[in-house]
C-alpha cells in the first residue's frame, strides 16, 4: 500500500468496524460499521432502542466496546488521548445543576480540552467568544443557563463542544425538543463548520433542516445498520451551498 | 469589642474560624452542585473515628482525622463513580460506621471516654492549640489552591462529568482530590464548629449566595464572604454570649439565608420577566434567514 492511501486511512476521523457494545449485559450494538471521512456528515437514524446513542457514546469512549474495532482519527479509542480534536455534544439533559452558572462558563468548559489542568487565557476567551457568536448567543453570555429555553440551552451545548476548536464533532440529537429559530440557528452552525473542514456525526431523530448539510445517513434498527443513503455529496463539492 | 484580641487563644480561634469561613464554601461549593450537600456530614461523622484513634494512639488527634476521613472520603467516592452502592445508602454506612467507631475506640483509650470527644463534636473556641493552628493553617492553604486553583476543572468535572471525560480531564483523578480536600476542610473545621455542624459552613453559605448571584464564580466569591461574615460573627459573639461556637456560626448563618432569600425575591421575580422575553440575537437571526 501507498504511503499516501496509509495516512489517509490514519486521518480517518471516525471508524466503526463490527462494533459491539452491552449496556447491562444487554447488547445493544450486534456489529456496526461506519466511517466519518474527512468533512462528511454522517446522520445516524434508527427508532428509540435502536443503539444511536450507544453507538455515539461509544465513539467518544464511554461506552466500552466488547467487540470489533472502534477507531478515532486511527487511534483505537482506548488507547486514544487526542480529546482536543474530538467535540461533544451530548444528549440535553433537563437536570439542572445545583449551582447557577452562566452560559459563558459552561461554554468555557470546552476548551478545557486544549488546557486541561492550566488556567484559561486570551486565546481561550476568544474561542469561547467565537463559539458563543456562532450559535447567535453572544449577548446572553452572562445569562445564568437555567433562564434558557431548551432550544437555547441546546446552542450552549454546541458552543462548548466549538470552543475547544474540534476536527470531529458528535452531537447527540440536537435537534431534540428545539424550537425552529434554535433548529434553522444549529443548520447555520454545522454549515460553518463544514466550511472549515470539520467531520460531523449525528444523532437524528429526522433530518429536517439539516438535510442539505448531510453527506450519508445510516439507520440503525436493533444494534445493526439497516440501510445507507448517500445524500449530497454532489451539491458539497459543487459549492450549491 | 477588640480587647478579645489580647487574649491568645482569641486569636487562634478567630484565626481559625477566618480560614474556615473562607475554605468552607470554596470546596462546599462543588458539593452542592453536584448534589451532595450531605457528603461533609459524612466525612464529619467518619472523622470521629480518627479523632478517637488519635486518643487511643496518643498522636495529634486532627492529622488523624484528616488520614481517616480522607480514606473515608475517598471510600465514599469510589462507591459513587463505581455507581454499584447507591449514594444515599454509601452515604449512610459511613455515618454509622464512622460514629460508632469512635465511640467504640475512644471507649478503648487508657483513661479515655465519650467526653474527650465532646469538644470534637460541638467545637469550642477555647481548645484551638498552636498545633492545631499549625495544622488549620497548612490544610487551608492546601484546600484553596486545589479549589481556587483547578476551579474550572472541578466545574467542569461536577457540571457534567461525561462531557468532562471526553475533553480528556483526568476526571477519577480530579473527583478523588475533590473528595480529600473536602476531608481536609472537614478536619479544619472541627475545632471551631464541630463536626456534627461542619457541613453546614459547606452548604449554607453557597446556598445563600446563589439566591442573589447569576453564575459559578459570583456564588463562589459571595459564598466566601458569607462564610467569613458568618464565622468570625458566630466565633465573637460565642465569646462575649459564652455561647458553643458551632452552634452561634450554624445560627446566623440560617438567619443570614433567610435574610438574604427575602430579599431576593423581588429580584427573582424581575428576571423570571426579563428572561421571557426574546432575545435579540434569535430574533436577529430568524430575520437574516432566506
Amino acid at each position: 500500500m501507498e504511503p499516501a492511501a496509509d495516512s489517509a486511512i490514519a486521518e480517518t476521523p471516525l471508524t466503526l468496524r463490527g462494533v459491539h457494545a452491552e449496556l447491562g449485559g444487554r447488547p445493544v450494538l450486534r456489529g456496526i460499521d461506519l466511517t466519518v471521512g474527512p468533512g462528511e456528515v454522517v446522520a445516524l437514524l434508527g427508532a428509540n432502542g435502536s443503539g444511536k446513542s450507544t453507538a455515539v457514546r461509544a465513539a467518544v469512549g464511554q461506552v466500552p466496546v466488547t467487540g470489533g474495532e472502534l477507531a478515532l482519527f486511527g487511534t483505537p479509542v482506548r488507547r486514544f488521548r487526542d480529546w482536543r480534536r474530538v467535540g461533544y455534544v451530548p444528549q440535553r439533559s433537563t437536570a439542572a445543576g445545583g449551582v447557577p452558572a452562566t452560559v459563558r462558563e459552561v461554554v468555557s468548559a470546552g476548551r478545557l480540552a486544549r488546557r486541561r489542568l492550566r488556567p484559561l487565557g486570551r486565546a481561550d476567551r476568544a474561542a469561547v467568544d467565537r463559539a458563543l457568536e456562532l450559535v447567535g448567543l453572544a449577548d446572553r453570555s452572562g445569562d445564568p443557563v437555567e433562564a434558557l429555553s431548551g432550544g437555547q440551552h441546546q446552542r450552549v451545548l454546541i458552543a462548548r463542544a466549538l470552543a475547544g476548536e474540534p476536527e470531529l464533532l458528535i452531537m447527540d440529537e440536537p435537534l431534540a425538543g428545539v424550537d425552529l429559530a434554535s433548529q434553522r440557528i444549529l443548520a447555520d452552525t454545522l454549515r460553518s463548520q463544514l466550511a472549515q473542514g470539520v467531520s460531523t456525526l449525528v444523532v437524528l431523530h429526522e433530518l429536517g433542516p439539516l438535510e442539505p448539510l448531510i453527506t450519508r445517513s445510516v439507520s440503525l434498527s436493533a444494534g445493526l445498520v439497516e440501510a445507507t443513503n448517500a445524500c449530497h455529496p454532489h451539491e458539497l463539492e459543487t459549492g450549491i451551498l | 469589642m477588640l480587647e478579645l484580641l489580647d487574649y491568645a487563644f482569641m486569636q487562634r480561634a478567630l484565626l481559625a474560624a477566618l480560614l474556615i469561613g473562607v475554605a468552607a464554601p470554596a470546596v462546599g461549593i462543588f458539593l452542592v452542585q453536584r448534589r451532595q450537600a450531605l457528603m461533609g456530614d459524612g466525612i464529619g461523622h467518619v472523622a470521629l473515628t480518627g479523632v478517637a484513634l488519635g486518643f487511643l494512639l496518643q498522636t495529634n488527634p486532627v492529622w488523624m482525622a484528616v488520614l481517616v476521613s480522607s480514606l473515608g472520603a475517598i471510600a465514599m467516592e469510589l462507591l459513587r463513580s463505581s455507581g454499584r452502592a447507591r449514594g444515599d445508602i454509601a452515604l449512610a454506612m459511613l455515618f454509622y460506621g464512622g460514629m460508632a467507631g469512635g465511640v467504640m475506640i475512644i471507649n478503648l483509650a487508657p483513661g479515655g471516654s465519650t467526653a474527650n470527644l465532646t469538644s470534637y463534636l460541638w467545637g469550642s473556641i477555647t481548645t484551638v492549640s498552636p498545633q492545631d493552628i499549625t495544622a488549620i493553617c497548612v490544610l487551608s492553604a492546601f484546600v484553596l489552591c486545589v479549589a481556587l486553583g483547578l476551579r474550572r476543572q472541578l466545574f467542569a468535572v461536577c457540571q457534567d462529568e461525561e462531557f468532562a471525560r471526553v475533553t480528556g480531564l483526568p476526571v477519577r483523578a480530579l473527583n478523588l482530590l475533590l473528595a480529600v480536600t473536602a476531608a481536609a476542610t472537614v478536619t479544619v473545621a472541627m475545632r471551631v464548629v464541630g463536626l456534627l455542624l461542619v457541613s453546614a459552613l459547606m452548604v449554607i453559605p453557597v446556598v445563600t449566595a446563589q439566591a442573589v448571584t447569576r453564575g459559578f464564580k459570583a456564588t463562589l466569591i459571595l459564598s466566601m464572604a458569607v462564610g467569613v461574615l458568618v464565622s468570625i460573627s458566630g466565633t465573637v459573639t460565642s465569646y462575649h454570649a459564652d455561647v458553643p461556637p458551632g452552634a452561634t456560626i450554624v445560627l446566623i448563618a440560617l438567619g443570614v439565608f433567610a435574610v438574604v432569600s427575602l430579599l431576593a425575591l423581588p429580584l427573582a421575580r424581575h428576571r423570571a420577566r426579563r428572561s421571557a422575553q426574546p432575545s435579540p440575537a434569535t430574533e436577529n437571526a430568524l430575520a437574516a434567514q432566506p
